[in-house]
């Protein structure tokens, strides 16, 4: 029995996937040719499952500030932060985030991943406790246990458990961190935020909210749920990425607390990396400065979310309760979203496939994301080649959410 | 407080339902590999077992509960506090 053993159910799965034509999640864009489109398979293909949804990734203002650094400060820092200095541009950058959030302190990262690892595992150790939605992203889930605190898992969005829970900490509660996310990855739901704010100003536990989904999409200024809830200065602390409606790579947090500067010396997976490449610091902060100066790309996208969202519903799909720019198909068997993701590929249009374990409560999904950039004539069409799917055709609904009646009346 | 004696009789009754008929179960009884029990089933157990004795059963803690007696002696640990 060798260590590599382990993976022989893996290596099962994975060529039972390719009996079936194509492996969904080995999936490789033969060329990128806009924020929504890429010839993926020899054909053009129509993204809906990029998480781009601003579309900046073609900006010419990122595309330019982007090549002028790589030109001007070379291809990367060949180090970390701590140990090799910081180049001016990662200062700016952490000024430029802090300046649109208001907020007086923030720390970048290389990716978003490592956002969560940081903050995460620096604000809640051993002998702390963190209490974290049931739907969290790996993320979460990972840098809860870098840091060695006890985890606990509250049901997804639901208050009253959250409360249930610090009530038996007792007084612990006072040192427990809650993290939640402004929208929720799989079926694009939001956190009731006001209400976690009401829950843990009473027992006096410490908020981190992870606006990853949010960022760009809610809030006046694209701040994300905090923002549009009305909360910002009663939540703790904000991680989010750069990698989504930014159209980069990196993360960041950002914080009230001048205590969180020093999360730049707990940090392991700040102090311990290579730190962001100059091209990608320069195309992330042009990217702040174009969702300030331009909300109506946020309009955008939601027109375009509404458009789709309308249209999957009418074509007879059981979708994810709320309207966003998430929107997510469920589809009742794994074979099923399976085949159905092929034949949308093969007319051109790329969706996510998620399957269990990634997803909450065993569920299949086909789930797209709507992009600013996509015009309506691409929304037309991603809903007519659902629309002649077995699911729209047979009305397949799942059994356990919320039937497209529900959601119109 | 409750002993791991007043938990086990408790713990048998909330984990019949997600038991096949006509099996008994034992304190030495494996959750995952004999009941059978998916990763979605071990939370709902879960869930109702910690609104049960009112405890919140940490997720570091899981990988050391492997039978009913694991988890009876992890919960009159948590009742212990």
């Amino acid at each position: 029995m060798s260590l590599f053993d382990k993976f022989l159910p893996i290596q099962e799965a994975r060529n039972s996937l390719l009996k079936s034509g194509v492996n969904p999640f080995h999936l490789t864009v033969d060329h990128i040719l806009s924020p929504t489109e890429a010839i993926m398979k020899g054909r053009t293909t129509i993204l809906v499952g990029t998480n781009n949804y601003l579309g900046l990734t073609f900006h010419p203002d990122c595309i330019k500030a982007g090549q002028e650094a790589l030109a001007r400060e070379g291809t990367g820092t060949t180090g970390s932060r701590m140990a090799n200095g910081s180049f001016s541009s990662h200062v700016e950058l952490e000024k430029a985030i802090a300046g649109f959030y208001g907020a007086p302190y923030a720390i970048v990262f290389p990716t978003g991943y490592q956002a969560n690892l940081g903050v995460l595992s620096s604000l809640a150790g051993p002998g702390d406790t963190i209490l974290i939605d049931g739907d969290s992203h790996a993320s979460i889930y990972d840098g809860c246990r870098l840091g060695g605190a006890e985890i606990i898992r509250f049901k997804h969005n639901d208050v009253a458990d959250l409360e249930k829970r610090l009530r038996r900490l007792g007084p612990r509660s006072r040192r427990t961190l809650i993290v939640v996310e402004g929208i929720y990855s799989m079926l694009g739901d939001r956190a009731p935020l006001a209400e976690i704010v009401e829950v843990k100003k009473k027992y006096g536990a410490t908020l981190v909210v992870d606006e990853a989904h949010s960022l760009g999409v809610l809030g006046q200024h694209g701040r994300g749920l905090a923002e549009e809830t009305g909360v910002e200065q009663d939540v703790d602390c904000i991680v989010g990425t750069f990698s989504k409606s930014l159209g980069s790579t990196g993360g960041f947090g950002i914080s009230f607390h001048p205590e969180f500067e020093f999360i730049r010396y707990t940090s392991r997976p700040y102090i311990f990396t290579a730190s962001s490449c100059p091209s990608v610091i320069a195309t992330t902060k042009a990217a702040i400065q174009i969702i300030q100066d331009h909300p109506e790309l946020r309009r955008r996208l939601w027109t375009n979310a509404h458009q789709l969202y309308d249209g999957l519903l009418q074509s007879g799909y059981t979708l994810g309760a709320e309207v966003g720019p998430i929107i997510a198909a469920m589809i009742p068997t794994k074979e099923l979203a399976l085949s159905m993701w092929q034949e949308l590929l093969e007319n051109g249009i790329y969706v996510n496939l998620m399957i269990p374990p990634a997803t909450p409560n065993g569920e299949c999904l086909l789930r797209c994301s709507v992009s600013a950039a996509h015009t309506e004539k691409q929304i037309k069409k991603i809903i007519s080649a659902f629309s002649t799917l077995p699911v729209a055709t047979q009305n397949l609904t799942h059994p356990s959410h919320v039937q497209p009646e529900a959601i119109i009346n | 407080m409750m002993s791991y004696s007043d938990i086990l009789p408790q713990l048998f009754d909330t984990l019949k339902p997600f038991t096949k008929e006509g099996f008994r179960l034992k304190e030495k009884t494996e959750l995952v590999a004999e009941l059978g029990l998916d990763s979605l089933q071990v939370m709902q157990v879960l869930l109702k077992i910690e609104d049960q004795f009112d405890i919140s059963i940490p997720l570091n803690n899981l990988p050391n509960i492997r039978t009913i007696q694991d988890l009876g002696q992890e919960i009159e640990k948590l009742l212990k506090g």
